[in-house]
């Protein structure tokens, strides 16, 4: 198995992860970071084919990524600190409410 | 001059256009200046194409307006042919059309559309010159379409009255049944000659190679158009009640030109029905029976114009019998006289109508010879025409149609001339009935009726006194043998030549035996009549009826077809066939949607589960198609 295998592997396992982690997790906080796992797992596949490529286009992906996840955390934090501020719990079958 | 025959057709256009457009805001005066002005001086334009083709040894008049359409490598033109044939034609078209138009400026006075009428009837001669200048077949039947139309919007010109709406709309639809017969036909010509210019048709027939199609099978086809057009059995029941157009629209359209385009229509291509004995033994048959029963329906009607209706529809029946034993100028002859006595008849009746206030009753009306003396003496002059009396111009014609019936190689029959006979006979028996009826006798009008009776102002009686002319010394235009170069006449059957001079007499005689018949039972108080219809109650029953025609096309195909369209198209098509797949579909969607819903409950797990097992089953289903 050579470096980029493993390198493919490794962001594969990563996504995995994440999603599992939303899916059987019931904290918000982990859920949210769970996402972020995943998003790096995608972002670690960038990065090796850019590098594979040589071509920086993957590189600056990579970077628009970064800031669409800290926009996206940055308004995910507030909502959940005023839904655990009203709910008084992290639990996120306390939220099934908010349904549309 | 060049495209004289393109301004031919254009004229009556313009007045189309500028009646129709302009019309009421420039006053009665400019209307009829403009709807009369243009058909005359199409008129004369037509009296200088036939100089140009006398000058041209009557070679035909070609000429291209346009090029309509080019398919592959056969192109469509709208193109003018102008021969002996279409000369005859167009000279009917505009001279009788300028008359009526002229007298309906008179008829119309009063009228509150005046401009609409004219702007309609501007439109009718159009398309009638188109019809009976086009080259090809195609150009034809835009014609013969528009005539229909312009028919439909006179018929129903009074369309505020419900009756008359629906004259106009039956009119439209009964030629439609001709129409699909023509179509069908004009198919199966360009489908074996590839081509539809009438000329070139008639040549492919006549010339030693006859073309792969069955002449009899195109010249039926064409012919249950032709039967539509011109109201032959069994598509003869539009006619009477088209008599609910304005009077004049009656003497133009349904009687002088627009019905005798059937005619026209199988004379024009007599190289077909010259190899279709089949199909020119149908015609005649037709023709007969028409002529004789529309006859015998004749006898018994009480409505003036609905008496000259039914004569229309005879006599193009007996025009229809000269067509089916192959005496197609005979035919043209018939239908040239018969535009000026019949012209001159509907006017006449409509000058009567206009003296009497709209009264159309034959019962109601009577001694009015004395009262309005110069109508009398036309429609007089034109009913000894009609009846045969020589030497009026309705003697020759019939005549020749009787002798060629009797004695043409090419499905000359003695039946064909008895029955024939039988209608001169009660053609003459029910146009003196007409006459007595009306102007003889001791008065039946009604008082305010009347106090009221007038006779028309001189540019109608003018009108009359010119058809009344030319019906009277129309016969002595020797037609047949102008039109023989192109049509000629059948051969004579060597046997039955002596027969001609005795068979003359015989038409003389029928005539006036007709004259007396009339004179003696409806002379005096008609009391002879009244105890000939006591005779026969049913009879007069079955005629007065109609032969009940019109019940039976509505019981065998109005009915069925009102019942097929509720049960089938609506019930049972539009609304559950259509309506319900529809309702099925959204149904269908509406129910997914509400299961579907349940899996929204807020559960975020669920989601994103339900996110794993797409992408689980898009990558699986990649993995087995990538």
């Amino acid at each position: 198995m050579d470096k980029t295998q493993m390198l493919v592997a490794l962001s594969a396992g990563l996504f995995a992860l994440g999603l599992l982690g939303v899916i059987v997790r019931r904290n918000v906080l982990v859920m949210l970071m769970c996402m972020e796992l995943m998003l790096n797992g995608v972002n670690v596949l960038l990065v090796t084919f850019a590098q594979q490529s040589h071509s920086t286009v993957g590189a600056v992906l990579v970077f628009l990524v970064f800031v669409v996840a800290a926009a996206e955390i940055a308004i995910a934090i507030p909502i959940v600190l005023l839904l655990a501020r009203r709910k008084r719990t992290l639990d996120i079958d306390a939220y099934v409410d908010l349904k549309g | 001059m060049d495209r004289l025959l393109t301004v031919i057709v254009l004229l009556p256009l313009a007045g189309f256009i500028i009646n129709g457009l302009l019309g009421n805001r420039l006053g009665k005066r400019f209307v009829s200046v403009v709807g009369c002005g243009l058909p005359v001086l199409a008129f004369a334009a037509a009296i200088v194409c036939l100089l140009d083709l006398r000058t041209s040894g009557f070679a035909p008049l070609v000429e291209t307006a346009y090029t309509w359409a080019v398919i592959g490598d056969r192109s469509f033109e709208i193109s003018f042919y102008f021969d002996r044939l279409t000369a005859v034609m167009v000279l009917i078209v505009t001279g009788v059309g300028s008359l009526i138009h002229i007298y309906s400026i008179g008829y119309m006075k009063e009228d509150t559309s005046y401009a609409r009428y004219f702007a309609y009837l501007n439109l009718f001669l159009f398309f009638m010159l188109l019809l009976v200048l086009g080259r090809s077949l195609l150009v034809l039947f835009v014609g013969w379409e528009g005539v229909g139309l312009a028919s439909y919007l006179l018929i129903g010109f009074w369309f505020d009255d419900p009756d008359k709406a629906r004259a106009g709309k039956k009119a439209f639809l009964t030629n439609r049944i001709g129409d699909a017969g023509f179509l069908l036909g004009m198919f199966v010509l360009f489908q074996a000659l590839g081509t539809l210019e009438m000329d070139k048709i008639n040549t492919a027939f006549t010339s030693g190679t006859p073309p792969m199609v069955s002449a009899s099978l195109v010249g039926i086809l064409l012919f249950i158009g032709a039967c539509g057009k011109s109201a032959q059995i069994p598509l003869h029941v539009w006619l009477p009640d088209a008599m609910a157009g304005p009077t004049p629209v009656s003497a133009l359209i349904h009687a002088a030109t627009m019905v005798t385009a059937g005619v026209y229509l199988v004379a024009r291509l007599s190289g077909i029905y010259m190899h279709a004995p089949e199909a020119s033994a149908a015609i005649a048959a037709v023709g007969v029976m028409t002529a004789f029963f529309a006859a015998t329906i004749a006898l018994v009607q009480t409505d003036i114009k609905k008496v000259l209706a039914y004569s229309t529809i005879s006599q193009l029946g007996l025009m229809f019998v000269a067509l089916g034993v192959g005496a197609y100028g005979v035919a043209i002859f018939h239908l040239y006289t018969h535009a000026f006595f019949k012209a001159c008849l509907f006017l006449g009746a409509g000058s009567v109508i206009h003296a009497l206030g709209g009264e159309q009753d034959i019962n109601k009306m009577g001694g009015l010879a004395r009262k309005i003396p110069i109508t009398f003496a036309t429609f007089a002059v034109a009913t000894a025409a009609i009846a045969g009396i020589p030497p009026l111009a309705g003697f020759f014609s019939k005549d020749e149609i009787l002798w060629f019936a009797f004695a043409s190689s090419f499905g000359g029959s003695t039946l064909l001339y008895v029955v024939a006979a039988g209608t001169a006979l009660l053609t003459s028996l029910y146009m003196f009935r007409l006459l007595w009826r009306t102007f003889f006798g001791a008065s039946r009008l009604s008082p305010e009726a009347a106090h009221h009776v007038h006779e028309s102002p001189p540019s109608m009686t003018g009108i009359l006194i010119v058809l009344a002319a030319l019906s009277a010394v129309g016969g002595f235009v020797a037609l047949p043998h102008f039109l023989e170069p192109l049509l000629p006449l059948p051969e004579v059957r060597a046997e039955l030549v002596a027969f001609e001079a005795p068979l003359l007499y015989v038409s003389v005689a029928l005539a006036f035996a007709g004259l007396a018949g009339a004179a003696f039972l409806y002379g005096g108080n008609a009391e002879r009549a009244e105890r000939l219809r006591r005779g026969f109650p049913m009879l007069h029953r079955v005629l007065t009826g109609k032969y009940f025609v019109d019940e039976a096309y509505e019981r065998f195909f109005d009915r069925p077809l009102f019942w097929i369209s509720e049960r089938v198209f609506l019930q049972f098509g539009d609304r559950k066939l259509f309506d319900g797949t529809l309702h099925g579909i959204a149904g269908l969607g509406r129910r997914t949607a509400s299961a579907l819903a349940r899996v929204q409950n807020g559960d975020l797990h669920l989601y994103a589960f339900l996110v794993l097992a797409g992408i689980v089953a898009t990558l699986a289903w990649s993995w087995h198609h990538g």
